[in-house]
């Protein structure tokens, strides 16, 4: 469903933020995308969301490619990816219910469906009773919840999350995750960007993606025949 | 519905631009709408003096009658031809002594008269113009007992230089303020954009279509053009009020050309809305 085919991304000046990376995510997945800081995850996962072209190789999101999508229908992998931000980038004039609604209505919702639907999407995170609450009255991990209903507003076939979990505390990181399990349990792919190994250890069955420097280092589908046992995560994944 | 209340929002979250921009568009139509009252009327000054665009042949005191019936047919035969008709040496004396008694009497008491018999051409509405004038007094000269053929050459071709000139100014006047209420949207939208920039960002993440980013930035630029437009019309009015009723008379231009300036100013607001969004859509 998502393909990332022998992709290198190079920033003029920065250098290579990925190298030949290569994997395929299946309809339906769970999988953590892991690595230090700077070795490629956000990269990654904007390429997916093309917000950016691979600079070598192809990425393919639900039939749509890298080497063949135009500007004009950009928009169709947009609303086949969801995205949780990092910084969330929520409109912070805005109520709970007014940011999904929002997207309801620019992604060619029905008038008189936009409410129903964002009312029941911010219960699905669990946010029914703050749902008139404004974005800056939100503590961070109600924002968080904010924004994965957001993503999900239009039933993609995957959602993407940028370490959802980084500035939350032990409590609130267990609900984000329950609720990614979750929408994961529906039918929904995640690929969760995180740096948090324990997190990771505690989802046994979750494939996982490691990167290194921008390179993939380590594919937990592939890791039993020839995993490369002396890359960080994998050592203190095994070592357990 | 959405592209229109976000529209209308534009309008109050900036009223004091949006209304320059509109001003800019009406003072560009204001220009317009002056140089169409004076086209207008100079068109109608102009045909009602076309009316009178008509050939003189004049013929020999020899030629026989059947002679003059023949190239009356002939002259008749052209398709530009409205009527040609015929004066007689009597006729013309008659007229003269009519616009100008004096030399008539004169005339009438030597018993001589100097005045030629001639055929005068009508043309039809549309075909006086100066080549078909010309063509067919050529035409006229070619038969022996023709003394010649007239049309004030010069006075034809300076009424349609005098046409021209009006159209060109209009063009060149118009244009300069059309390009500068151009920029004006051009900034007023620019700054609406990044009024908006937070909501363009997140519409683009989520999926929103380019043509539905778009449509509320033209319909604001399509508002002001048309408020601008009405504007225009109001200062033009006002013109043609004062005139009217302090200088001379003229005519107030017809319905269909107000329509017309109302959907030039809104699909010209659209237009150069279409063009700021194409630059600065880029930058946010
Ligand atoms: N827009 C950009 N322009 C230039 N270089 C960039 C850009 N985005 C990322 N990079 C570089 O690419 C590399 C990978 O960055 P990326 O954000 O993908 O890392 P990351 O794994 O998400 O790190 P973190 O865990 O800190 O979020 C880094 O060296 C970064 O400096
Ligand atoms: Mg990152």
């Amino acid at each position: 469903m998502i393909k990332l085919t022998h992709v290198t991304k190079e920033y003029p000046k920065r250098g290579f933020a990925l190298r030949d990376v290569s994997f395929h995510l299946k309809k339906g997945e769970f999988a953590f995308l892991t690595g230090h800081s700077g070795s490629g995850k956000s990269t990654t996962l904007r390429l997916i969301h093309m917000a950016d072209k691979p600079t070598d190789g192809e990425v393919r999101v639900t039939g749509y490619s890298s080497e063949r999508i135009t500007e004009r229908d950009l928009w169709k992998v947009r609303r086949r990816v969801g995205y949780v931000f990092q910084d969330f980038r929520l409109l912070p004039g805005r109520t709970a219910l007014e940011n999904v609604a929002f997207v309801l209505e620019v992604t060619d919702t029905p008038q008189k469906a936009i409410r129903p639907k964002a009312q029941r999407l911010l219960s699905q995170v669990g946010l029914a009773p703050k749902i008139g609450a404004y974005v800056n009255e939100l503590s961070g991990g109600e924002q968080q919840r904010v924004a994965i209903a957001r993503a999900l507003a239009n039933d993609p076939y995957v959602l993407l999350a940028d370490e959802p979990t980084g500035n939350l505390d032990e409590r609130a990181t267990r609900g984000i995750m329950e609720l990614f399990r979750d929408i994961n349990a529906k039918g929904m792919a995640v690929l969760m960007a995180t740096h948090d190994l324990e997190l990771i250890k505690r989802h046994p069955t979750a494939r996982v993606f490691e990167l290194d420097n921008g390179s993939l280092v380590y594919d937990s589908e592939t890791a039993e025949t020839d995993a490369p046992r002396s890359t960080p995560a994998a050592e203190r994944l095994g070592s357990d | 519905m959405y592209a229109l209340r976000e529209a209308l929002a534009a309008f109050r979250r900036a009223p004091v631009l949006t209304g320059l921009s509109s001003a800019m568009v009406a003072l560009a139509l204001f220009v317009v709408g002056l140089f169409s009252l004076a086209t207008y009327n100079l068109q109608l000054t102009l045909s009602a003096i076309e009316e009178r665009v008509e050939i003189v042949v004049y013929l020999r005191d020899d030629a026989r009658q059947s002679e003059i019936d023949h190239l009356l047919g002939e002259l008749g035969d052209f398709e530009e031809v409205r009527l040609v008709r015929y004066l007689s040496k009597r006729d013309a004396l008659e007229r003269a002594q009519e616009q100008l008694p004096e030399f008539g009497e004169l005339f009438l008491e030597s018993g001589v008269n100097p005045l030629p018999q001639s055929l005068e051409v009508e043309l039809q509405p549309g075909f006086r113009t100066p080549d078909v004038v010309d063509r067919i007094a050529q035409e006229a000269r070619v038969y022996p007992f023709v003394e010649d053929a007239l049309y004030g050459e010069e006075w034809v071709d300076r009424l349609f230089a005098l046409r021209r000139i009006g159209l060109a100014s209009t063009a060149v006047l118009g244009g300069a303020f059309a390009l500068v209420a151009a920029l004006i949207i051009g900034t007023a939208l620019r700054i609406a954009i990044f009024a908006r920039r937070d909501e363009i960002y997140v519409m683009r993440l989520v999926g929103a279509k380019k043509s539905f980013i778009r449509r509320p930035f033209l319909l604001e630029g399509a508002l002001a053009g048309l408020a601008g437009a009405f504007l225009a019309c109001a200062l033009t009015y006002g013109t043609y009020r004062g005139v009217y009723s302090y200088l001379f008379e003229i005519a107030w231009v017809p319905g269909s050309w107000i329509a017309i300036g109302l959907l030039a100013g809104a699909a010209f607001g659209a237009f150069s809305s279409g063009l700021a969004i194409r630059r600065h859509l880029q930058e946010v």
